[in-house]
């Protein structure tokens, strides 16, 4: 219980019930970026139960707080948490996830309640995000605007277009997250292309950036969005730390896993490792 | 003879809805003076995006402004635009159903001596393989300014080609027909059918008189709805034709004559010639000596007519 008597959420043993969501709709649809969804999950849980005012009740309103996911390619992870936050059934993302002539395709659309833009091709929602954050603040509206990243994705040209634009026009109603896992298709992002030091990159553009050490810890992220809300003249990136398949040592930190779909034994050693992990965190 | 060119009219209804509409919003790359929208820039600062020179974010920021409610026009030269920023204009603006407005500047070969890279002439193709994009190539100034009217009343993305100079008037103040994407009878004769659009409207439209004066009776379209393009049109066209010629500033891949062409093929067979730049960089030169060089002008027109009917 909290100071205040109400029951505090366990994001982290809510966060692996919407894991096993995402693996089951891998499983059924037979294709998914799993990686991905589980190193960006915690990111997508702060921001949808913690912070963003967002729901199927408001999702028309213009004040409402706005969301891309430019890691498009993670929209199970997505689907699960919109899912829990009412927009749909999780049962029918489940059954219908990737079948022939389903809504619910392998990249958001906005087709679908809950979704502002379609995503899928990297380097876009942060330009994008900037075109929402300056129409904010054209009609002086309070709302906020998040967009998730993934680190492989800052390869793209479009998204320093987007970062020089953002602190041009002192966007502080916009907030960036990163989804630090360090890993993309191919192996190490260090590898592929590094990025060296991403923070002195994102502060030499003029950005506010505060690093969380544990990106799949959602109090450390909430403590992140908490403080991005009180910069003033900039916008801010949270560079979220997170491991790639977190949640099961079959699947961690293994650029293999980035689009594996799991075998009959994968599957069931990772749902008893989510089961185990949920288990300690609700001691 | 007319000194405002296409791009000015675009800016001067902007100019004109602007004060009403806060909704309105500009944007450039760089390229507010070419777009002639300086203007609109000095006159609306708050309604005015600079976002540098970079189309890609261009057309993104633009579906952004968008989706919350703005109504975006983005301008930059038709090179950049429908190739640098083709996979934007496809995600953000079409697949995403954002009411962008992409207007593509100095399109064709307006920038005539600066080589290919400055040269659209594959915008129509490209575009017009994005579903859920429109494309509008306009004539004239007056058409321009009916064009941009309808197109601030619906909330779908399209892409708008003018070129860079002045185009000799078509149409008048008083007198421009216009209906939104119904292609505009100029002229009705039964010989052959002359299908245009941009800039290539007012040579074709000199074409018809001086066939007339040689005994051809012409029927004029312009085209300047290449997408949705007036198939009704085209088809009414083709039945009383003997053939069509259609003359377009691009390539003679995927442009207005490869779509007529289809349509013809698939539903009225007739003989259909099109006039268009070669598959090939074009030749150095104002966009007239280009025109002149590949006979876009209205005696090649004429050239190619009489020998299409000779060949009927």
């Amino acid at each position: 219980m909290g100071k205040d008597g109400r029951k505090t959420v366990n994001y982290k043993a809510f966060s692996f019930d919407l894991r096993k969501n995402v693996i089951d709709m891998i499983v059924a649809g037979n294709g998914g970026h799993i990686g991905g969804d589980m190193s960006v999950m915690d990111i997508l849980i702060t921001l949808y139960f913690r912070q963003m005012n967002i729901s199927p009740e408001n999702c028309e309103d213009p004040d409402r707080d706005l969301f891309v996911m430019s890691k498009g390619h993670c929209v199970e992870a997505l689907y699960s948490v919109l899912a829990a936050k009412g927009f749909f059934p999780i049962e029918q993302v489940i059954d219908e996830f990737s079948r022939f002539g389903s809504k619910f395709i392998g990249h958001p659309n906005n087709k679908l309640p809950g979704i502002e833009m379609n995503s899928g091709s990297l380097g876009h929602g942060l330009p994008v995000s900037v075109g929402m954050a300056l129409a904010g603040r054209m009609d002086k509206r309070a709302n906020r605007v998040y967009v998730v990243m993934g680190d492989g994705e800052l390869a793209e040209g479009s998204v320093w277009e987007g970062a020089m634009a953002a602190a041009m026009y002192g966007l502080d109603n916009l907030c960036a997250v990163i989804d630090r896992n360090r890993l993309q298709i191919s192996g190490g992002t260090e590898d592929v292309m590094a990025h060296r030091d991403l923070a002195a990159k994102f502060t030499d553009f003029g950005w506010h950036v505060i690093n969380v050490e544990d990106g799949n810890d959602s109090d450390a992220l909430n403590a992140a969005f908490e403080e991005a809300k009180t910069v003033k003249g900039k916008p801010s990136l949270v560079i979220a730390n997170t491991v790639k398949g977190y949640g099961s040592e079959v699947m961690e930190n293994k650029a293999s896993w980035h689009h594996h779909v799991p075998t009959k034994e994968e599957y069931e050693q990772i749902m008893r490792d989510f089961e185990s992990r949920k288990e300690a965190c609700s001691q | 003879m007319n000194t405002i060119p296409n791009r000015a009219a675009i800016c001067q209804v902007l100019m004109d809805r602007a004060k009403e509409d806060k909704d309105i919003v500009v944007l450039c790359s760089d390229s507010r003076g070419s777009a002639s929208l300086a203007p609109f820039a000095k006159e609306y600062p708050e309604q005015f995006v600079e976002v540098g020179i970079a189309e890609q974010n261009l057309v993104s920021i633009a579906a952004g402004l968008a989706k919350c409610g703005k109504k975006p026009y983005a301008a930059s030269p038709a090179c950049f635009l429908s190739t640098r920023s083709y996979e934007q204009a496809k995600v953000d603006a079409a697949y995403s159903n954002t009411n962008v407005k992409l207007i593509g500047i100095s399109g064709g070969v307006s920038y005539g001596a600066l080589g290919m890279s400055h040269h659209s002439a594959q915008d129509i193709a490209a575009m017009s393989a994005i579903p859920n994009m429109r494309v509008y190539l306009p004539s004239d100034r007056h058409q321009t300014k009916c064009l941009v009217e309808a197109l601030l009343g619906d909330e779908k993305p399209a892409y708008i080609r003018v070129g860079r100079n002045p185009v000799e008037d078509i149409y008048t103040e008083e007198n421009t027909p216009f209906a939104m994407d119904r292609a505009t009878v100029l002229a009705q004769g039964g010989d052959v059918a002359l299908i245009a659009c941009g800039e290539m409207v007012k040579p074709a439209y000199e074409a018809v008189k001086l066939l007339k004066e040689e005994g051809i009776e012409a029927t004029l379209l312009d085209m300047y709805c290449v997408k949705p393009i007036d198939k009704e049109a085209v088809l009414a066209a083709a039945g009383k034709c003997k053939a069509l010629v259609t003359v377009e500033e691009h390539s003679p891949f995927g442009g207005l004559g490869a779509m007529v062409s289809q349509i013809v093929a698939a539903n009225n067979p007739r003989r259909v010639i099109n006039m268009a730049l070669p598959d090939a960089p074009v030749i150095t030169g104002t966009s007239k000596e280009v025109f002149d060089y590949y006979g876009l002008n209205a005696e090649g027109i004429c050239r190619t007519v009489r020998e299409v009917l000779g060949q009927v």
